[in-house]
């Protein structure tokens, strides 16, 4: 893309255009004593090399050659070059909100793609075109199920969901006058008969994470049930969408509305992001359901084309009765989602959900062989596990990073009292010799003494 | 347009037909012909407490939407569920069919703040002349 400044030729001709002679004139409407009067305080312009060299020594102090085994709600996946190149087209990347569907068709298509698929991975209904990030899509979740239950006013949350997804969730129903409920975890799962005693006629919603925090998955047949037969909805977070390569689809389990984060789904972690709010739900709720939607239809003379559909939920029509505050969406990385799944595949996506699930296994089964480690949790998981150390995470941590390995997150950052555990993510680009690398490094830290 | 003289009429296009302690709540014509193709109602639930001029409603066109005002107080005894799955029977037959909900009164007296049928006509000649 080129970026080009405008030339004095440039200025003075836009001046003379709209009768100013110069740009102090242009500005005289602000107040003087508002204005600088002096140049603005930025280094010199540099030359090509020299702009070339900053660079270089800027991306040098990034650490980009560490082994990571970071997850943690932001998944390291490959991108195929494909998805850089096709979503990097010009009419993706620079239009402004462009959904005219006179001049759009190729966005609002790629957009509406994008809607079927996840709505396929995650077997619901309906999909939106995007919110801005899991949590935020979390939060919008549970404003979602107060409009459903009107006078239901608690929503029950596993303490298992994501600590920053609830902590969004938390700041934005502070004002509603919602309660968020915490239900703690047994062994690392929805304590059963914690939420049991907690569901009454007050509740919207349960919100569960699949997986979970600790990379747990586990089947909430059992709790839609339970939450159904109390008039409530069920709430799906789904930090790792790839897991619903292998498990089981929300919408079979009986979720009301699914939320994900999109950015395993061929986006690049760095800066952790951009990120892409996944959120589905039952045709039912469609018209609860906040942001914007693509639809299929067809024109006058009977051809197909896609405009925004259910329009008068939002804001630009409905104003302050809409469903939502949310006003945009994120369509590049929703447009770069739709293009990674397409390139995967039905049966590719499944088989890289189980080299994920494979590739995890191994370093679960090898860490966990080591001399005072133990697994921290029986049950089933996907890309990422908790195992329990001998000595506290974060010292274990700091040694292998001056070592370039990101181990893992220490869970005390979240979970004060889990000291020692470690949570560990494998995905299909940590090879086998990382995986045992990692052993390696870990055997003689975690000798007794020290 | 006609607006039978069987009933009363708020100033926000709706028409109450008073039986008893109940009274049945439609919008009128006028209200349906400006709306245009309504796709869309949302309706309150049985048992759900309104005040005057709160909104128990919402009525969608291809073009619009609007909130229904309650033009009285009280807890909703009856809604009309069959507009759910045929909206468009309200521009059908606003004055019939088209009722949205039945409301058991809490405050008879409010009922005399509303219009007659003249004073209605007159109001709507009022607002689009």
């Amino acid at each position: 893309m080129r970026y080009l400044p405008h030339t004095k030729d440039d200025i003075q001709q836009m001046l003379d255009t709209i009768g100013v002679k110069n740009l102090d004139d242009l500005f005289a409407s602000i107040p003087g004593e508002l204005r600088a009067k002096r140049e603005l305080d930025l280094p010199h312009a540099l030359t090509e090399p020299q702009l070339d060299r900053e660079m270089r020594r800027l991306a040098f102090k990034n650490n980009v050659c560490a082994t990571s085994f970071l997850g943690g709600g932001a998944y390291r996946h490959y991108v195929p070059s494909a998805v850089t190149e096709l979503a990097g087209r010009a009419e993706f990347v620079t239009p402004y909100t462009p959904y005219q569907p006179e001049v759009s068709q190729g966005t609002l298509q790629a957009l509406f793609e994008y809607q079927s698929m996840i709505s396929r991975i995650t077997a619901m209904d309906v999909t939106n075109a995007s919110n801005y990030d899991g949590a935020t899509g979390m939060a919008e979740a549970c404003l979602m199920a107060k409009r459903i239950g009107r006078k239901r006013n608690t929503v029950l949350i596993c303490d298992t969901v994501h600590p920053e997804w609830r902590e969004v969730t938390q700041t934005t129903l502070k004002s509603t006058g919602m309660n968020l409920v915490e239900i703690p975890h047994a062994g690392g799962r929805l304590n059963r008969s914690n939420l049991n005693e907690a569901l009454n006629d007050n509740v919207a919603a349960i919100v569960v994470g699949y997986p979970n925090t600790f990379g747990i998955v586990e089947d909430f047949a059992d709790v839609a049930q339970a939450a159904h037969d109390k008039g409530a909805l069920v709430i799906v977070c789904v930090p790792e969408p790839l897991a619903l390569g292998l498990f089981e689809a929300p919408g079979n389990f009986g979720a009301d509305i699914v939320v994900g984060e999109g950015l395993s789904f061929g986006l690049h972690t760095t800066y952790g992001g951009p990120t892409l709010g996944l959120f589905s739900t039952q045709q039912k709720f469609v018209r609860q359901m906040p942001g914007r939607v693509a639809g299929r239809t067809t024109d006058a003379d009977g051809r197909e084309g896609y405009v925004l559909t259910l329009s008068t939920r939002e804001q630009h029509i409905r104003r302050e009765k809409a469903t939502s505050n949310i006003c945009s969406n994120q369509a590049l990385c929703a447009t770069s989602c739709a293009i990674y799944l397409s390139l995967l595949g039905k049966e590719g996506f499944t088989k890289l959900a189980r080299l994920n699930a494979a590739r995890a296994q191994y370093a679960k089964n090898l860490l966990a062989k080591i001399d005072g480690v133990k697994v921290a949790f029986d049950a089933p998981t996907f890309n990422e596990f908790v195992i329990e150390l001998p000595k506290p995470t974060d010292d274990v941590l700091h040694v292998l990073a001056n070592d370039m390995m990101y181990g893992g997150i220490a869970l005390n950052r979240w979970y004060p009292e889990m000291k020692n555990h470690l949570l560990v993510c494998v995905t299909e680009l940590n090879t086998k010799e990382e995986i045992d690398m990692l052993v390696e490094k870990l055997i003689p830290l975690l000798c007794k003494e020290g | 347009m006609n607006y039978p003289d069987d009933r009363k009429y708020s100033k926000d296009h709706e028409w109450i037909m008073v039986d008893g302690k109940t009274v049945t709540v439609g919008v009128t014509e006028y209200a349906a012909e400006q709306l245009g193709d309504i796709v869309y109602v949302e309706l309150p639930q049985h048992g759900e407490d309104f005040a005057q001029g709160e909104t128990f409603g919402v009525l969608e066109s291809v073009k619009a939407v609007s909130d229904c005002f309650a033009p009285i107080s009280g807890t909703i005894a009856e809604t009309n569920d069959s507009l759910s799955n045929s909206p468009e029977v309200i521009n059908e037959d606003a004055h019939g069919e088209g009722w949205m909900i039945k409301i058991n009164v809490s405050d008879p007296r409010e009922l005399e703040e509303l219009l007659d049928h003249d004073a209605y006509e007159e109001f709507v000649k009022e607002e689009t002349s």
